[in-house]
């Protein structure tokens, strides 16, 4: 067998972080396909006409749909939802990148500012569940 | 023949690329970012670059969904700026140089680098960003771009040590080419920063600072970070720092340390910004 540096289980160990890999990117395939579809303003302009029926022509889940229309990026992001591809949602509703970032950490877009502002969440206590900190 | 005369790198926050399009770079928020960059826009006009090579990653732009390209060069003619959700940025027409494209990827690929080649992409912040922050509000780009886009989204990227030896790769292969071209290199994305779940807006300065302070001569100590390292120390976008590595492993074995400039926060993000030149 061929030796690893560290095991993949420990990525499961980074705090408030989910790594995003080949099998969450196959559970968002959909999901990321209605992100992308955003990036053409015709088709923007029909998702904001009837967020519903818009979802409703990608095979996303039923769970997948309702959390867009939530914006619940936490849950989006648990139903294998990457950031990179969620933005192009939040772009599309005119937010700034930063308010949608600050929207998963449970801080109000203020709060979250002005952490950033003083120089952004410490590292210390949030490296590690296991407690390696 | 052609030679690598520069490396630059930078990060790529799409908010700085909002901030330069709306005119609010004066504005409190970002004037201290924007300054940080005055230094490089100058040593730009004298240095005058031919093309540059620029590492980038494309956040779900251009691909990342049918295909997961590791390394993906782009050989068009043209990159046209993405429509990231809020439309286009208005900035011009990225032009590539197919010529020096298609010899880097010949070279590569026969190197064991096994690229994957795009004909047609549209190129995001990722790449526009650090056009704007080097040149400035211009009509053309003075510089003809050959994209470098390295899956960052993906785990797992590459790792440190395979971008160094695509680094290293590329010093080769610009050398061989027989045109007399000024060509600079280019990494940009992080520094620290995390996009996502509860620990978004993580900023680790310690790790930034020891990356830069590194990065010209103890090289050996970032080539062994491993991705667990960086999404744990640097946030989960903070592995974007590989990108920096394939720039400096370009500039052969010692380089001279011309600028930095190290700021927190732009919007989620650090921003770091060095510039080095390879001294043989």
């Amino acid at each position: 067998m061929r030796t690893r540096l560290y095991s993949l289980e420990e990525l499961d160990d980074i705090p408030g972080t989910t790594v995003f890999n080949a099998m969450r990117s196959r559970q968002a395939y959909h999901l990321h396909k209605f992100c992308m579809s955003l990036m053409d303003a015709g088709n923007r302009e029909e998702f904001r006409k009837d967020e519903a029926a818009y979802l409703d022509r990608f095979r996303m889940s039923q769970e997948q749909k309702q959390a867009v229309l939530d914006r619940d990026f936490n849950h989006l992001i648990e139903l294998g939802g990457n950031i990179y591809f969620l933005v192009k949602l939040s772009n599309t509703d005119g937010w700034s990148a930063q308010k949608a970032v600050g929207s998963m950490t449970g801080m109000t877009p203020d709060e979250y500012a002005a952490m950033m502002r003083a120089g952004g969440r410490p590292i210390k206590g949030n490296r590690s569940i296991r407690g390696k900190n | 023949m052609a030679r690598i005369s520069a490396g630059i790198a930078t990060s790529h926050v799409p908010a700085i690329g909002a901030a330069f399009d709306l005119g609010r770079t004066q504005n409190p928020d970002w004037k201290p970012i924007f300054d940080g960059y005055e230094w490089v826009k100058e040593f730009q006009r004298r240095e005058d670059p031919d093309v540059v090579i620029l590492c980038y990653n494309d956040h779900a732009s251009a691909m990342m969904l049918d295909v997961v390209p590791t390394f993906a060069l782009g050989c068009a003619e043209e990159f046209a700026p993405a429509d990231e959700g809020w439309g286009a940025r208005p900035v011009p027409m990225v032009m590539g140089d197919p010529v020096l494209a298609g010899h880097l990827a010949e070279q590569l690929i026969i190197d064991e680098f096994d690229l994957t080649l795009m004909n047609h992409m549209d190129v995001d912040h990722g790449l526009t960003v650090p056009l704007s922050l080097m040149f400035g509000k211009v009509e053309q780009w003075p510089v003809r771009v050959i994209p470098l886009a390295v899956n960052v989204t993906q785990f797992p990227t590459p790792s440190a040590e395979r971008c160094w030896q695509l680094g290293a790769a590329i010093a080769d292969a610009v050398q061989s080419y027989p045109a007399g071209l000024n060509v600079q290199i280019w990494g940009t994305g992080g520094m620290s920063h995390q996009l996502q779940g509860p620990r978004a807006g993580l900023i680790n300065p310690e790790f930034d600072n020891a990356f830069l302070d590194k990065l010209s001569n103890r090289t050996d100590d970032l080539r062994k970070i491993t991705r667990l390292e960086f999404l744990r120390e640097s946030g989960s976008e903070g592995i974007e720092l590989i990108m920096w590595l394939i720039m400096r492993a370009a500039l052969g074995e010692t380089v001279e340390e011309l600028h930095r400039f190290y700021h927190v926060p732009a919007s989620n993000t650090a921003v770091g910004h060095i510039v080095l030149r390879p001294t043989r």
